[in-house]
């Protein structure tokens, strides 16, 4: 058991922080520290082509798919020092955390040739077709389908139907959709996992305003939109298992960035404790404590998960983090609107502009829905970590 | 980095399960609530003489293993598990974490041989009678008078100390007109030293307490060592959260497998999500300690490589640990209280034991709201700009 980097891996990182601190304090300063996933979104997509060209983007993948064939500890470290720079949220996460591994672990040479190097280039951008208005907690329940079509342009896809609540659809050249591809089946047979390209006329996105008042997610309608028939991951019919190793990959070193994220709010709020003289109540001392507790046992939980992960698979600890990590930050939200006080209510700004405490208390509510509620997280570790009894099903 | 056990580590852990297992049942340890030692002296004698747990990282120049915090931590999981009431953390884990922070002198190590080997058991005594440890907390003094150097006061909350022949004492030194601290060993049989056995709510593991009165025979270890104690403390607060952690694991355990057999309304109750969902939060808390737990360890021994390097993380780790664990454990333990239902709030059954064990760590060496104030401190928040 062993809990620091090399020699080695701290000069690595003395490397990254000091390229990322140039961008930084450089050329991207006007996107440093930014928390809305919207705002400043051509930037941030010119950043992410910056990440790219420098790769810096994806630097765990394999060399010739634009990686660095980074070890373990060295992604570990890039992402703590991206998130201590202070560099934005990635608009490109979809694909360089969900869409790519999954092309790298499920698909063919053939995907992988075609769509990871302009992932990890900062060329084309991803989001993900799951939900749909009835198939939300129920995934499995997808009603979009697609059948095949031999036509002039050769056998495609012909994709009909709703997905919901797509980030950065808005944004987006690609969509990875968990579509019904045989008809009459039910549940997680007969599903398919398409890969789709966003810009066609088959496609249409609309924007949903949410209660942040931005419009990061998206309704995204299927009417007759086409990808070619070797844009399948996996076999068709066979995609839920797909769609469920990318789900997987949530869990990856990407939990290290976020906490870095999570650190940068929390010292944010101790800085406006400290400021606004609430640091002196104990009450607020002893929740501002409680949360740095709770940050730093997920930092130790992530190294756990990951070390256990480069030996094999990963423990049935893994399923407890999404509960752990979103309760916490709900949890963090709600602190931030005590700390900040009656003046957090107030807008700083036309078009419904508020400060980052009260921004990040609204939208820490959603940490507790997507990618699985907390409710359905709790039954995936009772289920699948505890074995107890699956849940009794209405439907089949 | 690689944050998981090694072969080696996973070997200990397996054959130190299996012996407290086999060893330590529920029965075996209610009987042993009723012996005047609280605990079986047979058994302690092979575990510190054939396990050579006592000795396990302790330096092997005073004949222990040379193992480190790590593989302590390890066993007092174990141990915890099975709510063991013998001396193991108050020796190994409470006393001998303050003893490796004193300089390293003939005299220390001639203690320490006596504890690797097992032929002793020492005891921590640095609580008062409110409960409360640590610099503030200490009330026996040392002081000079013409035939020399005596100790007088109190100690209380002195974990297994009615079955300890050593104390590891910390003083308030009051010698010549200075105020500082100082510890010091003590034989449990000199003059001047009462010892009363305190029952307690927890009846697996007893308290002493001390009274010194005009004491004049014992070894000073160090003067001017407030540092010392509190890392000291600091490292003893990581092992009872090692020890908390596998007695809340074992709670937790047996509240999933009675919830995975207990049948009402024609199911087993755990298929209910008024269940499992508990169920689910206690797992969280208690994968948290197992991460937060290790890490400490981890920490206490890169902290015994360099101590200059790792002061600050060895604070903020040594208080985490004992938010987290006490916390989690009282949590954890009353969850499996209410999970099953009457049969958890009687007597015959273990539950209340676990309880009962959380409450008792959850005060010793200090609650989680003393810890959580520490690290407001160490946060900066005492540099607040404005005052409330």
């Amino acid at each position: 058991m062993k809990i620091r980097f090399t020699a080695q891996e701290e000069a690595f990182r003395d490397g990254c922080a000091a390229w990322l601190r140039e961008q930084m304090e450089g050329p991207f300063a006007d996107i440093r520290g930014i928390m809305s996933q919207t705002f400043r979104a051509e930037r941030r997509l010119e950043w992410e082509r910056v990440l790219g060209q420098s790769r810096w983007s994806v630097i765990g993948w394999p060399e010739k798919y634009g990686g660095r064939d980074a070890t373990l500890a060295e992604q570990v470290i890039f992402a703590e020092e991206y998130a201590r720079s202070g560099a934005p949220g990635r608009v490109g996460h979809l694909g360089t955390e969900l869409a790519g591994p999954t092309i790298l672990h499920f698909g063919n040479d053939l995907q992988r040739e075609r769509f990871l190097l302009p992932i990890a280039k900062g060329e084309e951008f991803w989001c993900q077709g799951y939900s749909e208005p009835n198939a939300g907690s129920d995934l499995s329940n997808v009603r979009t389908r697609a059948r095949l079509e031999h036509g002039p342009n050769g056998a495609e896809w012909v994709i009909d139907g709703q997905k919901i609540w797509t980030s950065l659809a808005q944004f987006a050249d690609w969509c990875f959709v968990v579509c019904r591809t045989e008809e009459g089946t039910k549940g997680p047979a007969g599903i398919s996992y398409l890969l789709v390209p966003m810009k066609q006329k088959g496609v249409t996105v609309k924007p949903i305003r949410q209660i942040t008042g931005d419009a990061e997610f998206n309704e995204v309608f299927f009417d007759g939109a086409r990808t070619k028939a070797e844009f399948c991951v996996g076999k068709p019919g066979e995609g839920w298992k797909v769609a469920m190793g990318t789900l997987a990959f949530e869990r990856g070193v990407s939990t290290l960035a976020q906490q870095m994220t999570f650190r940068n709010e929390l010292e944010r709020i101790v800085a406006a404790a400290k400021e606004n003289g609430s640091a002196r109540d104990p009450l607020i001392r002893q929740r501002l404590a409680e949360a740095w507790v709770g940050l730093r046992i997920m930092r130790y939980s992530a190294l756990r998960m990951l070390s256990r992960a480069t030996t094999g698979s990963l423990g049935s600890e893994a399923l407890t983090y999404k509960l752990h990590w979103a309760s916490w930050r709900k949890k963090l939200g709600e602190l931030a609107m005590d700390v900040a006080g009656a003046p957090g209510e107030l807008c700083i700004g036309e078009h419904y502009e508020l400060a980052d405490l009260p921004y990040l208390y609204l939208f820490s509510r959603a940490d507790t829905i997507y990618g699985g509620t907390n409710q359905i997280q709790r039954n995936i570790v009772a289920e699948r970590a505890l074995g107890l009894p699956k849940e009794a099903r209405g439907d089949r | 980095m690689q944050f998981s056990f090694t072969d080696d580590q996973n070997m200990i852990r397996d054959s130190a399960r299996e012996f407290m297992t086999e060893r330590c049942g529920s029965q075996q340890l209610r009987h042993d609530m009723e012996r005047a030692e609280g605990h079986d002296p047979e058994l302690w004698h092979t575990i510190a003489g054939e396990l050579g747990w006592t000795g396990l990282s302790l330096p092997e120049s005073v004949g222990g293993s040379g193992l480190g915090m790590v593989e302590l931590a390890i066993v007092l999981e174990e141990q915890g598990r099975v709510l063991y009431g013998g001396p193991l953390l108050a020796s190994c884990g409470l006393a001998t974490s303050l003893l490796l922070e004193c300089p390293a002198a003939a005299a220390r190590d001639a203690v320490l041989a006596k504890l690797a080997s097992g032929d002793s058991v020492a005891a921590l005594a640095v609580t008062d009678d409110r409960g409360v440890s640590g610099l503030q907390a200490i009330s026996a003094t040392l002081s000079e008078d013409a035939s020399g150097l005596r100790i007088d006061g109190v100690a209380s909350f002195v974990l297994n100390g009615h079955v300890a022949d050593q104390f590891v004492l910390a003083v308030r030194d009051r010698r010549g007109g200075h105020d500082g601290y100082a510890v010091v060993v003590v034989d449990s049989a000199k003059p001047g030293l009462s010892i009363e056995k305190k029952p307690a709510m927890d009846l697996t593991r007893p308290y002493a307490r001390l009274v010194l009165e005009d004491l004049r025979e014992f070894t000073l270890l160090v003067a001017d060592s407030g540092e010392c104690i509190e890392r000291g403390l600091q490292i003893a607060q990581i092992a009872l959260a090692a020890e908390q952690l596998g007695s809340m694991q074992a709670v937790f355990d047996l509240t999933t497998s009675y919830a995975s057999q207990r049948i009402q309304f024609g199911r087993v109750i755990g298929s209910f999500q008024a269940i499992k969902h508990r169920l689910a939060d206690m797992m969280v808390i208690c994968e948290a300690a197992r991460s937060a737990v290790y890490y400490a360890a981890c920490v206490v021994d890169e902290y015994r490589l360099d101590r200059e390097a790792h002061r600050h993380e060895l604070a903020e780790a040594a208080a985490l640990v004992k938010v987290h664990c006490s916390a989690g454990f009282h949590d954890v333990a009353g969850n499996a209280i209410q999970l099953h239902g009457g049969i958890g709030f009687t007597w015959e059954y273990d539950a209340q034991l676990y309880f009962k064990r959380a409450r008792a760590t959850y005060n010793l060496l200090g609650v989680p709201a003393v810890h959580r104030e520490r690290i407001a401190h160490l946060l900066g928040l005492d540099d607040s700009t404005e005052a409330a």
